[in-house]
């Protein structure tokens, strides 16, 4: 249980049986009054956000999160599906749930799996993924019109920019925060 | 230098602290001019102490426990304490304690000045609160007319006087009263009045309703609301005050229903400071205000939240 004075940004409460994580708050209290607390809620499921207001006197329960190391095994018909490295049993995420890291799927990564009681509803990556170039066009200087870079495409399908020198069969390590190049595997 | 200068945290935390020098030379002369403005004034400056063993009970202020007492949420019990021993003016700029409130124009630890005065009420503190606060803009060299957040403020007096009545009825979307009847009075005042109060002109909003208000005198003639008001300057709440209750046996009552409403809640009680109820019985008519000081340095340095006034915020520590 947790009361409204527990409040942050991050904090993950269960409302009406789903969980949300607060995203942001604001605290005011009017002359002698009581503490009130506006707060952004990001549904985790849907993704859906709620502006709530809550008073001193709210409390609420604690959403039944837990996160487990999990192995990308394949995509088909819209889902992904994992594996969980301690029980090998395998769980599956929808295309909404996994989102933009579908971009850094790759065979054998390992992602934590976000389950509420039991169920899986999203992944977090690894900040940094390699991944193989797979089609890159020979740079034309003079061409560009962002610079020193080119774009490329990758094994998974995502597309970025990247410094001319980097060539198709080249692995290139991507920051996933950011969905930018870093630096070209050794 | 030490190398240790040159990691990037501790040259952030100069630069943060360095980018609030301006403020906080506005904020020490402003302070002096408080002083200024009440030995003018023959008021007394007092101190009392940050340590006592029993606040006031209040159900929405919550103390911070210290060393088998509290830390004093205000100083108002020891001030009137000393106005009923003969302390006819006094005034006081201290660090005041409040557990939980933290947010964009709150501080845990935060400076109130409070001042107290006999033989006047509420109305007449209102005129002095006009002076004060003119008073240190002139001091500071500000002219009365000036840009906060992008709006004209005007410090011009008079300043505007509201009821809470007449506020609910211009700003809110339910009438007062139905608001108290459905606990959301404080909401309403928060979201839907405050940010609209305060410009261009300081508002007074006064007569709140009795409920409200644990150590002030009901009004003698407005049935049903209490000699209590609040400065509001830019929709920020700047000082709040009232004719002061001398009812003892009416103040032990309030104070008996408070801790019974924090024990509902499941708050801490506080001891009854059986020697501030026994001194009511000797107090004068009188009147006190308490406004807070970073506020009103933000406010004065076009700040619109309070950790740029302060030196160090709690998270800063």
């Amino acid at each position: 249980m947790y009361n409204a004075s527990n409040l942050r940004k991050g904090l993950k409460i269960l409302i009406d049986k789903e969980p949300y994580v607060v995203v942001d708050f604001q605290f005011t209290k009017p002359g002698k009054g009581q503490a009130l607390y506006r707060c952004k809620l990001r549904n985790m499921i849907n993704g859906i956000m709620l502006d709530r207001t809550y008073r001193s006197v709210d409390s609420f329960e604690s959403a039944n999160l837990e996160q487990r190391k999990m192995q990308f095994l394949y995509s088909q018909e819209g889902h992904f599906h994992f594996m969980d490295l301690q029980s090998y049993d395998q769980s599956a995420l929808s295309a909404e749930q996994v989102g933009d890291a579908k971009n850094y799927l790759i065979d054998n990564l390992e992602v934590d799996v976000l389950l509420f009681d039991g169920r899986p509803i999203g992944l977090t990556l690894p900040n940094f993924v390699d991944l193989l170039v797979t089609r890159a066009d020979p740079w034309a200087k003079g061409d560009s019109v962002a610079g020193d870079s080119k774009p490329v495409t990758l094994e998974t399908g995502y597309t970025l920019r990247v410094p001319p020198f980097i060539e198709e069969g080249i692995k290139i390590t991507v920051d996933t925060r950011t969905g930018e190049y870093v630096t070209r595997v050794k | 230098m030490s190398p240790a200068s040159n990691d990037p945290s501790s040259l952030l935390e100069r630069e943060t602290l360095a980018g609030k020098k301006q403020n906080l030379w506005l904020r020490a002369a402003l302070v002096q001019a408080i002083r200024h403005f009440f030995t003018e004034r023959k008021y007394l400056e007092v101190e009392t102490p940050y340590l006592i063993p029993a606040p006031a009970p209040e159900l929405h202020i919550d103390a911070i426990r210290a060393d088998g007492g509290f830390l004093h949420t205000s100083p108002e019990l020891c001030m009137k304490r000393l106005l009923a021993a003969g302390y006819p003016k006094i005034f006081q700029i201290c660090r005041c304690f409040r557990q939980g409130e933290r947010g964009r124009r709150h501080l845990p630890e935060f400076t109130l000045l409070e001042w107290y005065r006999e033989d006047t009420n509420y109305l007449a503190l209102m005129d002095e609160c006009e002076e004060v606060v003119v008073f240190i803009l002139e001091e500071l060299g500000l002219p009365p007319l000036m840009q906060f957040q992008g709006r004209t403020l005007d410090f011009q007096r008079p300043w505007n006087r509201l009821t809470v009545q007449q506020a609910f009825e211009r700003y809110a979307s339910d009438p007062l009263d139905q608001a108290l009847a459905c606990g959301r009075f404080d909401e309403i005042l928060a979201y839907e009045i405050e940010p609209s109060l305060g410009f261009p002109n300081p508002v007074f909003l006064y007569q709140y309703p009795s409920s409200l208000a644990a150590l002030s005198r009901l009004s003698k003639d407005t049935p049903g609301v209490a000699e209590r008001f609040e400065l509001y300057v830019a929709g920020v709440e700047l000082a709040n005050a009232f004719s002061e209750l001398t009812d003892s046996v009416e103040q032990r009552a309030r104070f008996e229903k408070e801790r019974a409403k924090r024990k509902e809640q499941g708050k801490t009680v506080y001891p009854l400071s059986e020697k501030f109820l026994r001194s009511l019985s000797y107090m004068p008519e009188s009147a006190g205000i308490a406004l807070g000081v970073d506020r009103l340095v933000m406010l004065l340095s076009n700040q619109k939240e309070i950790d740029p006034v302060v030196a160090f915020t709690p998270e800063e520590l």
